[in-house]
């Protein structure tokens, strides 16, 4: 197999390696003989440990992508930005609120945002990083939580910020404060919850737990399912 | 589009079958048919591919090769000197082995019960399995539902092998655990008048999958990891565990960490211990690929197992039926059996249902590996393998245009990122190594058959016998990790600072090891998988 598959030529970090063009960045780099220690977790687009800086042979635009969902190209000059020393504010949610009030003294470069995009531009998901960076300087923490939620906190937007924002800090917080104090709680969780640790759902679980296999299986095989 | 004019061929089969299928269910296996298609084709059943363990506390006990391949093997302080006399490079009362979901946990309840708490893990906090759950979390919070009727789902699930209390425990806890993560303000998908939006899972008999979008793993995680970091609790990076230390009584007393930066090897005292380092799809059994992140290998088990952890269906592995097959960047990755929730269903390369699409996870799988390997009718792809069809667009035309796009936006991405538009092109799978429905032996509040030894989370097995069922398992993770915590938080207050640390247990290991020749030179635990010279 591997015979037939076309081979590129990539530059890890300025250096040339032929590598299969099947592969993503992150196989490539392996394939090379990079044994992973940063820049590598989930291996599936879903914990931003990947982020890398690509640029393609004669073109001036830097590019960016995931290294473990982006797949090689002929003449990638690439880089991984592993880590990138974004600011976190630390907060009681108990003590805050949903208020710019609050959050400008957590995040109070997020209003000082000069406008530029660079963040929406650079965003592997494709997220309008900008646009929620918008809402919550306007307070609107709906919105704000709605457009960041698939963000995996990579860092490649705060890498390219020249108001030096965390914007997937910030997002993070604007979703806990959303979740917490603007969605309705969902009342019969409340409810269910006093009632098991009133001890109010006991008995009828410990039927089943004292049931021998046979009587359990019996129940099983003929349980009720909802449509 | 990615896929080959081949498929694209093939396809059509799917395309011209859908208008009949559309609001059609294919019926469900009877139970004898169930039991059938587990023994003659899941792999747990598939002799060759497993082996007793020749030393240890289980010895005699059946794992698979690939697991008893880390068990069986040195330790990497085998040659290493490691003064325990000396301070301690760290001092606390809990110490965290993993920094996932079930380890953030245990921090977030032990630390707010008073306890000095310190989370090592081997790579970033938060990369792990938890991160990477796409589906949702179970728990019996409507009101057509109780605790009892999800323990029966998890019992008759776990093939009635599970231990009776630790299912308790698991369902008891969940809606307690939704409570908790509420209001800790993780972000569920909810109705206007704030009523969680549930769906059904594999083998759940009322709706109670809860999920926040696709990403509800990732949610979860970024949630406890931010309260973590909130608390103050210490945390530290790329810091594995490779060996527990045990004090004078035999009783876990902390760890050896190794920097994998920097090639250190540092000590960590602690009162107590709690191993939450998570699954070990890593391993790659019989060869499959795995849905698993890249730290999965198995180290709790090792590390526990010498200690004197006794285990419990370790052999037990879960492979998930719909695994990505094709375009091949997509291999292993898990496809979420939310796409099955929503009406995607299976089908040959005929176009045929074979098998009804919320079977459980094991059955669903064996159908899959049956349909392609005896009945021949898989769907071959360029890169020499067989898959079936995921009729993902099916979704849309049940519950109308746009579906896919709200509730699999994960998904819808993955595979756009490879050119393949799963709201008009059905998905190519197969199943993919999964999940760990085994592991090391606790009790209901987490405790390990070694003193003062704690294990929360996929490295911990008994509560759901030899099959999960989706979305239990962030539950166990958060059940128990909590359970651990606030357990573990009580227990120190009585215990002193232990003394005489040591790590005599590696001797007699090693001992047994050399005695019956098993270890054949290999060492562990195995830290991270080598991908290089593919
Ligand atoms: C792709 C995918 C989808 C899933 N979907 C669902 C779902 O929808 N619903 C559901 O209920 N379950 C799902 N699961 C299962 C569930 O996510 C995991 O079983 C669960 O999250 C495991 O949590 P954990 O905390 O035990 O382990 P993890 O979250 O894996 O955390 C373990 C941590 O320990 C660290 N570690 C490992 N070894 C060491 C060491 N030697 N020293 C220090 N640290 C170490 C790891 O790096 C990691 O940070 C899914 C799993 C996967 C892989
Ligand atoms: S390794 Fe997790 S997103 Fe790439």
């Amino acid at each position: 197999m591997t015979d037939q598959i076309q081979k590129v030529d990539i530059y890890i970090m300025g250096k040339k390696y032929t590598v299969p063009e099947t592969l993503t960045i992150m196989d490539a780099m392996e394939y090379a003989g990079y044994q992973l220690v940063r820049g590598c977790g989930c291996r599936a687009g879903f914990c931003g440990a990947c982020a890398t800086v690509y640029r393609m042979a004669g073109d001036y635009e830097l590019k960016v992508g995931l290294a473990c969902q982006t797949k090689v190209e002929d003449g990638m000059y690439l880089a991984q930005i592993p880590f990138f020393p974004g600011r976190k504010a630390t907060f009681d949610l108990e003590e805050i609120k949903p208020s710019t009030a609050h959050f400008s003294q957590l995040y109070p470069e997020v209003y000082r945002c000069l406008g530029c995009s660079s963040c929406t531009k650079v965003c592997p998901q494709d997220i309008d990083v900008m646009q929620y960076i918008a809402y919550i300087q306007r307070g609107d923490f709906q919105k704000a939580a709605d457009l960041s939620f698939d963000c995996l906190m990579c860092g490649l937007c705060v890498s390219r910020c020249p108001a030096n924002i965390v914007h997937y800090n910030a997002a993070l917080a604007a979703r806990r404060l959303y979740s917490r104090y603007i969605a309705k709680p969902y009342a019969f969780l409340a409810e269910r919850a006093k009632a098991i640790e009133e001890g109010k759902m006991d008995a009828e679980i410990d039927e089943l737990v004292a049931a021998d296999k046979e009587k359990l299986q019996e129940l099983y095989d003929n349980r009720e399912i909802e449509k | 589009m990615s896929y080959t004019p081949e498929l694209m061929e093939l396809m059509k089969k799917v395309e011209e079958t859908r208008p009949s299928r559309v609001g059609v269910n294919y019926p469900r296996m009877t139970p004898d048919e169930r039991r059938d298609v587990l023994r003659n084709f899941h792999p747990d059943y598939i002799e060759d591919g497993f082996r007793e363990l020749k030393v240890g506390v289980d010895k005699g006990a059946r794992l698979t090769n690939e697991m008893a391949d880390v068990f069986e093997a040195y330790s990497r302080l085998k040659d290493v000197d490691i003064d325990l006399t000396a301070e301690p490079d760290y001092d606390v009362d809990i110490l965290i082995i993993g920094g996932g979901g079930a380890g953030a946990s245990a921090a977030l309840e032990a630390h707010s019960a008073g306890a000095n708490v310190m989370i090592s893990t081997k790579l970033r906090f938060g990369d792990a399995n938890t991160m990477m759950a796409q589906g949702g979390i179970q728990a019996a919070d409507k009101e057509n539902d109780s605790p009892a009727i999800h323990y029966l789902d998890v019992m008759g699930g776990g093939r009635l092998e599970n231990v009776p209390e630790l299912a308790r425990a698991l369902v008891m806890d969940a809606p307690l655990v939704i409570k908790w993560l509420e209001d800790m303000g993780t972000m569920f998908d909810k109705k206007e008048d704030g009523t969680m939006i549930t769906i059904h899972g594999g083998g759940t008999s009322r709706k109670r999958m809860h999920a926040a979008r696709d990403y509800t793993g990732a949610e979860i995680m970024r949630t406890l990891r931010d309260e973590v970091l909130n608390k103050g609790i210490k945390v530290v990076e790329f810091s594995a565990a490779v060996e527990i230390i045990l004090d004078d009584k035999g009783s876990a007393a902390g760890a050896v960490l190794y920097n994998l930066e920097t090639d250190q090897y540092e000590v960590a005292r602690a009162k107590t211990v709690i191993i939450a380092t998570g699954g070990s799809g890593r391993l790659h059994y019989r060869g499959f690929p795995t849905s698993n992140h890249y730290g999965a290998t198995a180290d709790g088990l090792v590390m526990g197992y010498r200690a004197g952890a006794k285990t419990i269906y370790a052999d037990s592995i879960q492979y998930h039926p719909t695994g990505g097959a094709y375009p091949p960047q997509l291999l292993g990755l898990l496809v979420t059996e939310k796409t099955r929730g929503l009406g995607a269903t299976p089908l040959n390369i005929k176009g045929e249902q074979f098998v009804y699409h919320l079977e459980t996870r094991d059955v669903a799988s064996s159908a899959i590996i049956r349909e392609c390997e005896e009945r021949g009718l898989g769907v071959p792809l360029p890169t020499g393998i067989t898959a079936v069809w995921l009729d993902s667009p099916l979704i849309d035309l049940i519950h109308g245009e746009g579906t896919i796009e709200r509730q699999l936006p994960a998904m819808l991405r993955q595979f756009q990122r490879f050119d393949v538009d799963i709201r008009k092109v059905p998905m190519l799978i197969y199943p993919t190594l999964h999940y760990q429905n085994g592991g090391l032996l606790i009790d209901e509040n987490g405790l390990s058959s070694v003193n003062n030894l704690y294990v929360a989370g996929e490295a911990s097995g008994g509560m759901h016998g030899t099959n999960r069922l989706m979305g239990n398992s962030l539950l166990d993770i958060i059940v128990f990790g909590r359970r651990a915590g606030r357990h573990a938080a009580v227990v120190i207050k009585d215990l002193e600072v232990p003394v005489g640390l040591n790590l005599e247990h590696l001797n007699s290991y090693h001992k047994e090891l050399e005695e019956t020749g098993a270890a054949d030179g290999r060492i562990g635990p195995m830290l991270l998988p080598r991908y290089t010279h593919r």
